[in-house]
């Protein structure tokens, strides 16, 4: 595929991965966050860890819409869904995505609730526009990426003068998270994370542009890389940050110049504002409540929001108390320090959300890492499923 | 669901809509978030849309980039490997 395999060559990868321990000072360590899941997913399927001299440490950040969507959010979800007049349409990856209770909205779906799974949000204006009698609701998740979708499905929900279409927001904002995790002290008992870089994310970098992450670069010194999302796209990022660390630089890099330009795609913005302004706060899985770090809809389009048609009220819900996720987002444990990966929890019965897509750390570990022989950092077995 | 693939538009449709080819998989998708989408251009494709252009000539730049470290990594090693 054009603009695919020319990034997965293995030989050059092997020349990249000389390139870099040739580069990356002995006398020294280095610990980058990829923030995205898309890159946590394409470090593990490529063995790119394999790649790295034992100094150059990558730690996985919460960048899995999925992952940090916190448990209340799903249970509000199969409220909304176990509404008889309610036809809710989801994106596949958060069917099995355990809630309070025991449960899911695939164990709400065999119970009955009318839960059907989109590709696109268009789908679910299709559904709306096909089905009067029903009240469709949209459960709308994502970072920047996944925003201006459900912006375009908004807008042409109302152009066809659709009364029975809602969404459910959860749209939730890379650099207020990326900053969290610079400014959240470890807790007690844990060791500091100190990420000296991050390899910047891939598509919502299509969207935002580069000027969002200069904060990063500036006021906190910390390099990024936007990188795209194929393995030589990491590699060469992760070579880049070496550079900056060795040179003593702290500047926003662009690795991914084909498909991300400086002001990102203005039209998208120019969208996401006229239809979401930012909440004054939103808890994240992992990273707790943070202010002005989602979306909801404006006021002016109230009549397109389930929140308001519904009256939702998210209930505070906890997590499976040995499901380590929290964690895990922060970049303070990695998947095989939590006693139920690969014993309890696999993607078959995932008892956390960061098991349950493709992207979430526990996953990709489960799927490509779970079987290599070493673990950088991490002092705890890797457990298999028996 | 951040998984988003570079796809050939081969043909647009009314509202916004173009066809799209995925390694010979044909799919409809919105364009409605880039402007002047063309036949023939790549299109970074997520959930059913498209959000950004891929610029062919930073594509072959980048890939020139990535020889080049490539060439330097391949050298540190032969001169390692060298007794
Ligand atoms: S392995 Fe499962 S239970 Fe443990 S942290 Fe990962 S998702 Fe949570």
């Amino acid at each position: 595929m054009k603009y695919v395999d020319e990034y997965r060559d293995g030989a050059l990868a092997r020349s990249l991965s000389a390139a870099i321990a040739a580069e990356a000072r002995p006398d020294r360590t280095y610990a980058f966050m990829e923030f995205c899941g898309g890159h946590t997913h394409a470090i593990s399927r490529y063995g790119i860890e394999d790649l790295l001299p034992a100094n150059v440490r990558m730690i996985h950040g919460p960048g899995c819409p999925v992952c940090v969507l916190p448990i209340g959010r799903i249970d509000d979800a199969i409220r909304l869904a176990m509404r008889p007049e309610v036809t809710l349409c989801t994106y596949g990856d958060l069917m099995r995505v355990p809630a309070s209770r025991n449960g899911s909205l695939l164990k709400a779906k065999a119970a009955g609730a009318d839960i059907r799974m989109v590709y696109s949000s268009l789908d679910a204006v299709r559904i709306a526009e096909a089905n009067p009698d029903r009240q469709v609701v949209f459960f709308a998740i994502g970072f920047e990426t996944t925003t201006p979708p459900t912006a375009i499905a908004l807008k042409a929900a109302e152009a066809k003068g659709l009364a029975n279409f809602t969404i459910f927001c959860n749209h939730v904002l890379t650099p207020v998270a990326m900053r969290a995790i610079l400014e959240t002290p470890a807790a007690a008992g844990e060791p500091p994370i100190a990420v000296e870089g991050f390899v910047g994310p891939a598509h919502v970098s299509t969207i935002i542009g580069t000027e969002p992450y200069r904060i990063f670069a500036q006021h906190y010194g910390k390099p990024v890389v936007i990188a795209g999302f194929e393995p030589l796209d990491v590699m060469q990022a992760i070579l880049m940050l070496i550079r900056q660390v060795n040179e003593g630089r702290s500047e926003v890099e662009n690795q991914y110049i084909r498909a991300v330009t400086t002001p990102g795609n203005l039209a998208a913005q120019r969208l996401t504002e006229d239809i979401f302004e930012l909440r004054d706060a939103f808890e994240w899985r992992g990273l707790g409540i943070m202010p002005k770090s989602a979306l909801k809809l404006r006021d002016a389009y109230a009549s397109f929001d389930a929140e308001v048609r519904f009256a939702v009220e998210t209930q505070p819900a906890a997590d499976n108390p040995a499901c380590e996720c929290g964690a895990i987002l922060r970049g303070w444990k990695k998947p095989a320090d939590c006693r139920l990966f690969g014993t309890t929890c696999t993607p078959e019965t995932p008892m956390g959300a960061c098991m349950v897509s493709s992207e979430g750390a526990c996953a990709a570990h489960w799927t490509y890492g779970r079987f290599r022989a070493h673990e950088k950092t991490s002092t705890a077995p890797v457990r298999r499923a028996s | 669901m951040c998984l988003a693939i570079p796809a050939l538009v081969t043909g647009l449709l009314p509202d916004g809509m173009a066809r799209i080819s995925l390694d010979g998989v044909v799919k409809t998708i919105s364009v409605a978030l880039v402007e002047d989408v063309r036949p023939g251009d790549y299109v970074i494709v997520h959930v059913g849309h498209a959000l950004a252009r891929i610029d062919p000539d930073e594509a072959e730049r980048t890939l020139a980039l990535l020889a080049e470290a490539g060439a330097l990594g391949a050298a540190v090693a032969a001169a390692e490997a060298r007794p």
